[in-house]
């Protein structure tokens, strides 16, 4: 068994990846093997929806339609949404490089219920399955489905909905067996201030996917409801009320936002230490403040409709609970650079993407108060400032900690080295093509444009060029990406047990793991982040 | 009015939602220095000299002190820019007195304007300057959204409820309309204008009205028309206009009042409460009259709803 500090030894075999054919897949009880379905299935859908935002920003070099028409772009914009919060971004982290680490971290042989873990997968996969079929009649409503618009529609929204219902179930199941997880099988001695801070976060989000994902689940089947049988839930003409549908969907979708940061912060709080060399500075604040934006998240969903005829008192509760849910997040990000201080900071591709992430949500969070204060947010809603602030917290922040929990984890999920030097000029041209895209939709939005719009007014042009060039260098990066993982899977130096010499048991095992993960169950003396020396640095 | 960076703002009110816009913006960009200053000064200064050296790290594990600090400044910075968006945006929401309304009604993809005399339009609104302007708002078939950038200002437009906005534009010009709310194939171009005139020059127009894109006028106001709905409709049977307690309650002096609920709530007689009370008069029950009034969605539609509405606010 390879120890800590000892990072030449318990690498090159082929672990968890020795057997072979479909079966050994389809049939796996391996939380590993699930881990890894879901990262090849929800990265190919991470792709795919980046095709339609290239479809999208193509159409918007000219303020006319040119290439594509309005209803196509309608459809392109709803798709690039759904594919990438339902298909991507909300079981990215948690289903792939959670049920991966989850129980790695832990110290555990694998997920409290193997069986359902690979039931979840197969739910997911006949969810994506019914979503892909939506596409004889693709949908043009936008990703958040209004009613009555979604109601009326001639597009497959029942079908779709349906899909999502069956994506929301996985979504629960895995959540549940997370929960179980991390309640029993953690290693003797791991008590709960002595987890990871990526198990705090997959905790905290685990617990949102289980109360929140039902009302989703619900809403959707009254809408299939509404459309199939008629009955009025939503549509005013039969006696229902639109702004109901609003209030039950964002009451998912509010929380759900979290359960796309929290596990990204949990991948941030696990790379910052490694590679400052340093204990993580406040671990008990980073681990509650995830708990404490789990249960805020959920009584702030009104921040999304101050426009929708809801009472003064209603936004004015509303605005007040969303600036207290911001504490928390600024807190997280209080410590991780606090940990920076007096560090040995290296640079690898993990730690670019980790501080990416800080930097830009940085950004994503200053720019937050401008759409809690309710003054401002009746000016800037639905412009392209939501837009571009969304895109900061969700691609700046969930996505640029994913690409950090990718490139730290790789050597242990595949057992293989990533060039660095390659990883590296991807990180360079994400890192501009994304700030060149998102920024100047800040600068458009407070002008005035708003969002879903196929067609524009001419003196918004020179933003939409600039965002449009900026896109395609991001396209670009994510493509070098993609191409550097995929040449490191192929033929990468064999990677040791623990390359970045890091203290969380993941490390302890083989890489690529043995299928049991470890020969002996570890025991837990102290706290994952033990870098550094008590006394201070030696001269 | 189309300023490279939005402020040019078009009335007091519009410019009072600027100062929010940029006390946000210098505390931010002074809190972006501050964190994004700490992030980089950190991995410059601290970044790994000498290879090897890296266990060398002081164990700091955190700090009590800094925790609380870090919770209480950051707190007190939100409540001060919440404090702020509330107060003005309170006003902005709080109805003036003596406004000239505007009935705006989306449907796909255009704007209906209709005026309290009667007068129509398709996509141009036409008010005064230096006075304020009500805009009450409906849709007919789904959501769709009324954004006046220049006034900062927006609302969504409901399918069966009534929503409102008002605005004080003190400089004539003519102002973008945008719609906000995804509603359609046709949701890009669903465009109109907000023509500000000078007072004389909107007097001159509404007397003798035509000129607009899809200007027309109907043959009685809307006043008017809401007279004769209600009599047709047998509303007077039970509620009395003199001041008199008939089977409902009266309508003399209800627009605007406090009324009293069942189980004791208070609402304002606003154009939305009157519109529900039309169409689904058991959602709220007056206190002291019993919940007999049948519902009238299907019997009046919903352009005579808003002629009712109107012919109440005459009833002083």
């Amino acid at each position: 068994m390879a120890g800590v500090g000892d990072p030449e030894a318990g690498g090159g075999g082929k672990g968890y990846l020795a057997e072979r054919g479909w079966r050994s897949w389809a049939f796996t009880l391996d939380h590993k093997r699930v881990g890894a379905m879901y990262l090849w299935t929800t990265i190919f859908f991470f792709l795919v929806g980046g095709v339609f935002a290239l479809l999208l920003r193509l159409e918007l070099l000219s303020p006319q339609a040119r290439y594509f028409s309005d209803h196509a772009y309608n459809v392109f914009f709803t798709l690039h949404g759904s594919m990438m919060i339902f298909l991507f971004i909300i079981p990215a982290i948690p289903s792939g490089l959670g049920n991966f680490f989850i129980p790695l971290q832990l110290g555990a042989r694998d997920v409290a219920f193997p069986r359902l873990n690979i039931a979840s997968y197969w739910v997911f996969a006949a969810g994506f399955l019914v979503v892909i079929g939506s596409l004889v009649a693709p949908m043009d409503t936008g990703w958040t489905f209004y009613t009555p618009y979604s109601a009326k529609s001639a597009a497959a929204v029942t079908t779709l909905s349906l899909g999502i219902f069956l994506l929301g179930m996985s979504s629960i199941l895995t959540g549940l067996n997370f929960i179980v997880t991390i309640h029993k099988l953690r290693a003797p001695g791991m008590t709960w201030h002595r987890m990871p801070l990526f198990i705090w976060g997959m905790y905290a989000t685990s617990i949102i996917q289980v109360i929140a994902t039902p009302v989703v689940g619900v809403t959707f089947l009254l809408l299939a409801a509404e459309r199939v049988f008629g009955v009025g839930f939503f549509d005013p003409s039969k006696g229902g009320d639109p702004v109901l549908f609003q209030h039950f969907f964002w009451f998912y979708s509010h929380p759900v936002v979290y359960v796309m940061i929290l596990p990204a912060m949990g991948i941030v709080s696990e790379v910052i230490p490694v590679f400052s060399r340093k204990p993580i500075f406040g671990y008990k604040a980073i681990a509650w403040s995830s708990m404490a934006i789990a249960l805020g998240g959920f009584l702030v969903w009104g921040h999304h409709m101050f426009t929708s005829g809801m009472s003064p008192l209603a936004n004015t509760i509303f605005s007040l609970m969303t600036f207290f849910v911001a504490v928390p997040t600024a807190v997280k990000v209080f410590n991780w650079t606090a940990t920076l201080y007096r560090g040995s900071i290296t640079f690898e591709a993990p730690m670019l993407y980790a501080l990416t992430f800080i930097f830009l949500f940085i950004v994503g969070g200053l720019t937050g108060p401008f759409l809690g204060a309710l003054a401002t947010n009746v000016q800037l809603h639905d412009t392209y400032f939501v837009v571009a602030h969304f895109h900061y917290t969700m691609m700046g922040g969930t996505v640029m900690g994913f690409f950090a929990g990718l490139h730290y984890w790789f050597p242990k999920m595949t057992g293989k080295m990533l060039n660095e030097k390659v990883a590296r000029a991807a990180w360079a041209l994400i890192f501009v093509g994304f700030n060149v895209t998102f920024f100047t939709m800040f600068i458009v939005g407070v002008r005035g444009m708003p969002r879903r719009y196929a067609e524009y007014l001419p003196k918004f042009q020179l933003e939409n060029v600039i965002s449009t060039i900026g896109s395609a260098v991001l396209a670009l990066g994510i493509l070098v990406m993609c191409w550097n993982l995929l040449q490191g899977l192929r033929k990468g130096v064999p990677a040791p047990a623990n390359p970045w010499r890091a203290l969380t048991l993941e490390w302890r095992a083989a890489s690529p793991p043995e299928t049991e993960n470890f020969h002996e169950i570890p025991v837990v003396t102290d706290g994952p982040y033990g870098y550094g020396t008590p006394k201070g640095p030696v001269a | 009015m189309d300023n490279a960076l939005a402020f040019g703002a078009a009335s007091g009110q519009a410019a009072r939602v600027d100062a929010v816009f940029l006390l946000i913006l210098v505390i931010g960009v002074f809190f972006f220095f501050l964190t994004q200053g700490m992030l980089i000064y950190f991995a410059v200064k601290y970044r790994r000299r000498l290879p090897g050296r890296d266990n060398e790290t002081p164990a700091i594990t955190g700090s009590p002190l800094l925790e609380f600090l870090w919770i209480l400044i950051p707190s007190i910075v939100v409540v001060v820019i919440f404090y702020y968006g509330w107060r003005v945006y309170t006003d902005q929401r709080i109805p003036v007195a003596g406004a000239t309304e505007v009935y705006v009604n989306a449907r796909q993809w255009l704007y209906e304007i209709k005026y309290p005399d009667g007068r129509t339009a398709v996509n141009e609104i036409r008010v005064p300057s230096g006075k304020p302007v009500k805009f009450i708002l409906s849709a007919s078939d789904v959501l769709h959204g009324f954004y006046l950038p220049d006034f900062r200002v927006k609302m969504d437009m409901i399918p069966g409820r009534v929503t409102s906005l008002w605005v004080q534009p003190e400089r004539p010009g003519s102002y973008q309309i945008f719609c906000t709310v995804y509603c359609g194939t046709g949701h890009s171009n669903m465009l109109a204008r907000l023509i500000v005139m000078p007072p004389n020059e909107y007097a001159a127009w509404a007397a003798h009205g035509e000129g607009g894109a899809g200007e027309g006028k109907e043959h009685e106001p809307l006043a008017v028309r809401g007279e004769r709905v209600a009599k047709n409709a047998g509303c007077l049977n039970c509620h009395a206009i003199g001041g008199a307690v008939k089977i409902g309650p009266g309508w003399k002096g209800l627009f605007g009042s406090n009324v009293l609920l069942e189980g004791g709530k208070t609402v304002t007689a606003d154009e939305e409460y009157l519109r529900e009370s039309i169409v689904d008069p058991g959602a709220k029950i007056v206190k002291g009259f019993p919940n007999v009034m049948p519902t009238y969605k299907a019997s009046i539609p919903p352009e005579d709803v808003n002629a009712v509405v109107e012919y109440l606010k005459t009833l002083k």
